[in-house]
């Protein structure tokens, strides 16, 4: 499913809404998953699951190629933590506990 | 680096703010957005939101773990887990907002 497909299904059960009203709120959503997450936030959606951003410290790599080394710059990524409730959909109702 | 955490309720401002629906049909509309992507990765299909990242699901067989404080041998079972994959635009909008923070 893409986002454009996601719209549609929410349009269609609410027809008193417009498609692009649909489209203004999925996109307000995800601005504000963004935005959060670009201030270093977490975002905690209980059952889904959780955003946050983890910091990787600058290191010193090599080019696996050629053994050269080159310094990696430090970097900040985003990560996503699946909530319980989904866990344990995704298994019919099996709770595997974590990882 | 930020020490909030974002709610649903914040969802449901952010949409109450900028769509001007009620804020009882913002937050119906937040459940909503929530739940159909949910629905569609039980399913085992794929959710993909450009510009955002993608949700996908994965089928992991039977392993054998160990057990980190006693160094026992145990099998893992064989599941299903969901996997998020960050856009490129979403890693380099990121990564941008917080370097250039700790360089000022």
């Amino acid at each position: 499913m893409i986002k454009s497909e996601l719209v549609q299904h929410i349009a269609e059960q609410n027809p008193h809404l417009y498609q692009r009203d649909v489209e203004n709120i999925v996109n307000a959503i995800l601005d504000e998953v963004t935005e959060a997450l670009m201030r270093g936030d977490r975002v905690e959606l209980r059952g889904f699951g959780a955003f946050s951003v983890k910091n990787r410290p600058a290191r010193v790599g090599r080019n696996p190629r050629t053994g050269q080394k080159v310094e990696v710059d430090e970097k900040y990524v985003p990560f996503f933590k699946t909530g319980k409730e989904m866990r344990i959909r995704l298994n019919d109702g099996v709770d595997h506990g974590d990882d | 680096m930020g020490n909030r955490t974002i709610t649903r309720a914040d969802l449901c401002e952010a949409v109450y703010q900028k769509v001007g629906l009620s804020r009882t049909e913002s937050s119906e509309l937040v459940e909503r957005v929530l739940s159909e992507i949910s629905d569609c990765l039980v399913t085992g299909e794929s959710v993909k939101l450009s510009s955002f990242g993608s949700f996908v699901v994965r089928s992991k067989g039977e392993r054998i773990g160990r057990n980190p404080k006693t160094g026992e041998e145990v099998p893992i079972s064989p599941r299903r887990v969901m996997v998020f994959k960050p856009s490129n635009v979403l890693k380099q909008r990121i990564n941008d907002a917080l370097t250039g923070q700790a360089g000022k």
